[in-house]
């Protein structure tokens, strides 16, 4: 019964953020509204971590699996996609290393910086 | 019995829990990350709807109720973000800096992409948010006139990519901060580059979903702006 409960209290979270978003109708998708709407809720201490906890963790765990059908979807756009293929995937491989090496170099030369380079390899 | 399993619904549910739980087994016996359980899954359910024959709405009426779970299971992102979010709030300075010259960069890649290529307006928004969130990539996509499936397709390959490549990549380039690890992720590669920085740890899970929203907001911003002045 614990579970149910914790699962219920997310899936009201969840539907007050379609909510917030249909009254709210900008380019920013439910699942940010939710993020934003359970942090508030956690931070303001309405919410105790507690009460979604267990369930929480498990939806945070299996997130990998829940992208799959999402990830499938992706072959239903092989046919259109073959017009623009060679710049998709060249920004979609090439680009996200680029993006990935230099946000994490930059982020950790100001941490390291900020530490007065005390964690120095 | 192959049309049966053709025209049941449970089987692509099984079929895409089946296969990600294969990989993760086989991944806990070996002790190590042999396979990806997402790319593997992805692969398996791929095939059989491209070569076995599999109707992609058959699929999806297993598939979905996965899916429904992912507007929840993204918004519990929000709890690493505040466990940890005294660190966080320690290193805005890192979290702006990561995430701005991460988006800079794409932006710069984009531009490249319509110079090298002689991209048509519509196809270089298309690439616009690619790096960011499905949802808001494609409501972005259709806003500005770019085509919303290809910016889907595109989304979901930068994420797959990402999250394979992360652990090698950042360890390659010697990014062993753990907040850094985890703003890298989620600049680059959205939520499903964070579900695999929530498996590497607290730290990079909570920075790589403030990565998304940092990220995406970023984006929504600067990504009309770019429209514009190529359009």
């Amino acid at each position: 019964m614990k579970y149910l409960h914790q699962a219920l209290i997310l899936a009201a979270i969840t539907f007050a953020a379609e909510i917030i978003k249909y009254l709210l109708p900008l380019p920013i998708p439910v699942s940010i509204y939710g993020l934003i709407l359970l942090f508030l809720l956690l931070k303001t201490g309405v919410l105790p971590l507690e009460k979604i906890e267990d369930v929480g963790n498990l939806l945070l765990e299996l997130m990998p699996l829940l992208l799959v059908p999402a990830s499938v979807s992706f072959i239903t756009a092989l046919d259109t996609i073959q017009a623009m293929l060679l710049p998709v995937l060249i920004m979609g491989l090439v680009g996200t290393l680029l993006v990935m090496i230099l946000t994490g170099r930059v982020a950790q030369a100001v941490i390291r910086r900020r530490k007065g380079d005390e964690e120095h390899e | 019995m192959n049309e049966f399993l053709l025209s049941s619904t449970w089987f692509g549910f099984l079929l895409s829990v089946g296969t990600f739980f294969l990989a993760r087994t086989v991944n806990r016996r070996c002790g190590k990350e042999r396979i990806n359980p997402l790319l593997f899954s992805t692969v398996v359910c791929g095939l059989e709807i491209l070569l076995g024959g599999m109707e992609y709405e058959v699929y999806y009426q297993g598939a979905q109720y996965l899916d429904v779970l992912l507007t929840p299971a993204t918004i519990c992102l929000a709890i690493p973000l505040y466990r940890q979010f005294e660190l966080l709030k320690k290193n805005i300075p890192a979290v702006a800096a990561g995430c701005v010259a991460g988006v800079a960069a794409h932006m710069a890649g984009c531009l490249l992409m319509l110079f090298l290529f002689s991209l048509e307006s519509p196809e270089f928004i298309t690439l616009l948010p690619k790096s960011i969130t499905t949802a808001i990539g494609k409501g972005l996509s259709e806003e500005l006139g770019g085509y919303p499936s290809i910016t889907m397709a595109t989304i979901m390959l930068t994420g797959i990519f990402g999250a394979v490549v992360a652990p090698p990549i950042l360890r390659l380039f010697r990014v062993t901060d753990p907040l850094a690890q985890g703003l890298a992720i989620g600049t680059s590669a959205h939520a499903a580059g964070t579900s695999r920085a929530v498996e590497l740890g607290e730290v990079q899970g909570a920075a790589s979903s403030l990565a998304i929203v940092v990220t995406g907001l970023l984006t929504v911003v600067a990504a009309p702006i770019l429209a514009a002045l190529a359009g």
